[in-house]
């Protein structure tokens, strides 16, 4: 690659040189100097449409948005000036001023780009009270609300759902003053192709994005005497709750989190990482028959429940392809429902089941038909679903100090987990999991290596040969759905021979969902490096654990023993596995 | 095994029976030799032209129909079609009125014409009465400064128009529909 020319130039008065095709704004950034900035985000396209990050450049007569001009040799680029504050700051007061003034009762309060950004520019009174936009609240989803009175048009949420999801469900709708981003025909969540990931929600500066909060229900029944309040957590959320708490990026919570949560109120606390197990062994007998032509290759995971949103509306004939296994979340709650209440000799209509996701779409997992009890009917296995952030939250409403409370342990009998259902919470980890499993399964030998480093789509998309026995198994490993096209388009194309392929909605993985936290000061969602230190804190736990294939995790083998009759059983069918349907609108891949 | 779960088939299908075997053909030409999103995406502008001229306004089936046999996201497709002051996403009533407010009919008093015309109808620019006769529009000089005010109403040029010849105006197209209504009745 040739080398890059580099560029003379001065900002605020100091010599700086960059290499060609540097923009002002990240050139500032060299300096010290973070540009003041609202509609910019690294990991997504340029829109240039704020303006909140203009620059005065010698000799141009008008103010530039820094994060869309490239350097010129020399350039004289001031950042400051009385002039320029002011600029920035009349942008952010018209904002403010078609924006609700309720920061105190909104969810985003002291977690809000908008406030930060008045606040740093000096906004401190509203000059214009002109008219304001009015929108009510779409809350049609079981995931996604949509609040437009308080979007402020950046677009970020179109381009995530465009550019890294490839949905594409939002687009900014009328013009001028009018102006809403919404679904086509500003059609409710639930009528569009939403697929339900909540990135918009991360990528939001506002609360025009939200969860659908499921925190009043779970503290009611953490207050009901007749309820036993059963909750699981999922892999990721021990990786990340610590950035709610001011704690560093992949700090490892695992124990803390489990005090917390019995401090809260829980009767049990779960592991979803055991459902992860009982995932892989399913999954792993499944893939086996696949194998010897019962049913079509390769066969695509389906724990995200995002990347089956979109399965169903945008590659509907990818159907036959999804495992038919339950998610590790599903997996579980059924469990709790049924071998856990038996064992107990709890009625499992007294159970209320909580489970603490990174992801929004779980929320609506919760509620497929398939995932309700036949018998009470009309009960959900999963009651309710929380995020990363929900959780976060009700630590912090209780009042408890999470860094200072001793490590718990998970409750038995679900539990106990191997380190292959940790890293199911970062991209590859579901693949590498059904390695360690099926190289046992296939070649009868124990697995000769349990690190399948080949396999982590750290880039987002991965392909590569495994050799298991003496068979090449040809895996895909994908995470954000616009990489998952890449493979899933070969697939239909025929073009080439997969065996295997994960799908993670999220860019990531869970770690990188969409129920996770916003990211502390300084860091920005998508941001690779915070998701890798997120994955660092999983890997660290598998590889610290003894118990690391879930082949060999003694709580999955007295379930198979006691309750479900062995691995791919009719009762283990019957309870932990589900099918997928072409659903409308279809979206356009 | 694996057609028996797409439903393209039935959604193709329907776009197809939604838009009409002319803006079908239409579609197929603009996407001749077309391969990536953003080629497609550039054909838009001019598809949903051909829809509006076939169907009089852009309703959100045709908009859904577009974005599957265009291959545009449909968010992107609506989007486009809600910016543009040109696309209609309602049905026009039976008379489109076009008041010119170009700058000779405007110094000349179009906007007491126009005010006269909000107030009997009970409409704003873009709306249509609520019994889909008429629908009020304004145009940006219609190049017949010399007749000025002007107002069209359907084909018809109405030079030098007060605000109290509005009534007389409206009457003229009631009546005609009027006129249509009784002989549909007695012809039935």
């Amino acid at each position: 690659m040739a080398k890059k020319k580099k560029v003379n130039l001065t900002i605020d008065g100091t010599k700086l040189t960059v290499p060609e095709g540097t923009t002002v704004m990240d050139a500032a950034e060299k300096l010290g100097i973070h540009i003041p900035r609202l509609c910019y985000h690294p990991d997504l396209s340029l829109a240039g449409s704020c303006r909140v990050c203009i620059v005065d450049v010698k000799g141009m007569g008008y103010y530039m948005a820094s994060c869309s001009v490239n350097v010129w040799e020399g350039m004289e680029v001031q950042t400051n000036s009385p002039e320029i504050r002011q600029a920035r700051r009349d942008i952010v007061e018209l904002l403010v001023d078609n924006h609700p003034m309720d920061c105190q009762t909104c969810e985003r309060d002291g977690n809000c780009e908008l406030q930060n950004l008045a606040y740093s520019l000096g906004v401190r009174e509203r000059l214009w009270e002109g008219r304001r936009k009015r929108f009510a609240i779409e809350d049609s989803s079981h995931s996604v609300v949509r609040n437009a009175e308080k979007c402020i048009l950046c677009g970020r949420c179109v381009r995530v759902c465009a550019e890294i999801q490839g949905v594409y469900n939002l687009s900014q709708h009328g013009r001028g003053f009018n102006t809403v981003v919404a679904p086509a025909h500003l059609a409710a969540m639930d009528d569009s192709v939403c697929i339900q990931c909540g990135q918009c929600i991360n990528v939001c500066p506002t609360a025009a994005f939200l969860e659908k909060s499921s925190t009043e229900d779970v503290w009611k029944a953490l207050a009901d005497p007749n309820k036993h309040v059963v909750v699981q957590t999922a892999p990721s959320i021990r990786a990340a709750i610590g950035e709610g708490f001011g704690l560093a990026p992949g700090t490892p919570m695992t124990g803390k989190m489990i005090a917390a949560l019995r401090v809260l109120g829980f009767d049990a606390v779960f592991d979803t990482d055991f459902g992860a197990d009982l995932t892989i062994v399913e999954e792993a007998h499944e893939f086996l028959s696949r194998l010897q032509g019962h049913e079509p290759l390769p066969m695509i995971t389906s724990c995200s429940p995002g990347w089956i949103n979109f399965l169903e509306k945008f590659y509907p004939e990818l159907i036959p392809h999804a495992s038919t296994c339950k998610s590790p979340m599903s997996m579980l709650s059924v469990l709790a429902k049924t071998y856990y209440a038996q064992k107990k000799g709890i009625d499992p209509s007294r159970i209320y089941m909580v489970a603490v996701m990174p992801c929004v779409a779980k929320k609506y997992e919760s509620r497929r038909p398939d995932h309700f009890m036949k018998e009470p009917d009309g009960v959900p296995y999963t009651d309710a679903v929380l995020t990363t952030r929900e959780l976060i939250w009700m630590i912090k409403c209780y009042g408890i100090t999470i860094a200072t409370l001793p490590d718990g342990q998970f409750d038995d009998p679900l539990g106990t987990a191997s380190g292959a259902g940790d890293i199911f919470g970062t991209t590859g980890g579901v693949m590498e999991a059904t390695l360690r499993a099926a190289s046992e399964l296939v070649t009868g030998k124990p697995a000769d290596r349990l690190d399948f480093t080949e396999v982590r789509a750290v880039e987002g998309l991965r392909e590569t040969y495994v050799a298991i026995g003496d068979q090449n198994i040809h895996v895909g490993v994908a995470n954000g759905l616009q990489n998952a096209k890449v493979l899933l388009d070969k697939v239909v194309a025929g073009q080439e021979k997969f065996h295997v392929i994960e799908v993670m909605a999220c860019p990531g993985g869970c770690i990188g969902g969409g129920g996770q936290p916003y990211p502390p000061e300084g860091l920005k969602v998508l941001d690779p490096g915070l998701l890798r230190k997120r994955a660092a804190a999983l890997y660290a736990i598998d590889s610290g654990k003894t118990l690391r294939k879930s082949y060999e995790n003694p709580a999955i083998d007295e379930v198979y023993d006691t309750f479900l009759n062995g691995p791919g059983s009719d009762l283990a069918h019957q309870l932990l596995h589900t099918h997928y349907h072409a659903k409308l609108p279809r979206g356009i891949r | 095994m694996s057609t028996t779960t797409d439903n393209w088939t039935e959604v193709e299908a329907t776009a197809k029976q939604v838009l009409g075997e002319k803006v079908v053909a239409f579609i197929d030409q603009c996407r001749a030799g077309q391969g990536t999103r953003a080629e497609c995406e550039s054909q838009l502008i001019a598809v949903l032209h051909e829809v509006q001229a076939e169907f009089g306004y852009l309703a959100e089936a045709h908009l859904d129909a577009v974005a599957q046999l265009l291959r545009v996201p449909a968010a992107k497709v609506a989007g486009v079609a809600s910016f543009y002051h040109y696309f209609r996403l309602t049905p026009p009533g039976k008379f489109v009125i076009n008041v010119c407010l170009g700058t000779a009919c405007y110094v000349k008093g179009a906007d007491r014409v126009a005010q006269k015309l909000m107030d009997d109808l009970g409409i704003a620019f873009g709306e249509t009465s609520t019994d889909g006769i008429f629908t009020l529009e304004a145009a940006r000089c219609l190049g017949t400064c010399g007749l000025a005010p002007v107002l069209m109403v359907g084909d018809d040029v109405h030079p030098q128009v007060t605000p109290d010849q509005v009534p007389l105006i409206l009457e003229k197209y009631l009546s005609k529909v009027r006129q249509e209504g009784a002989g549909q009745a007695s012809g039935g």
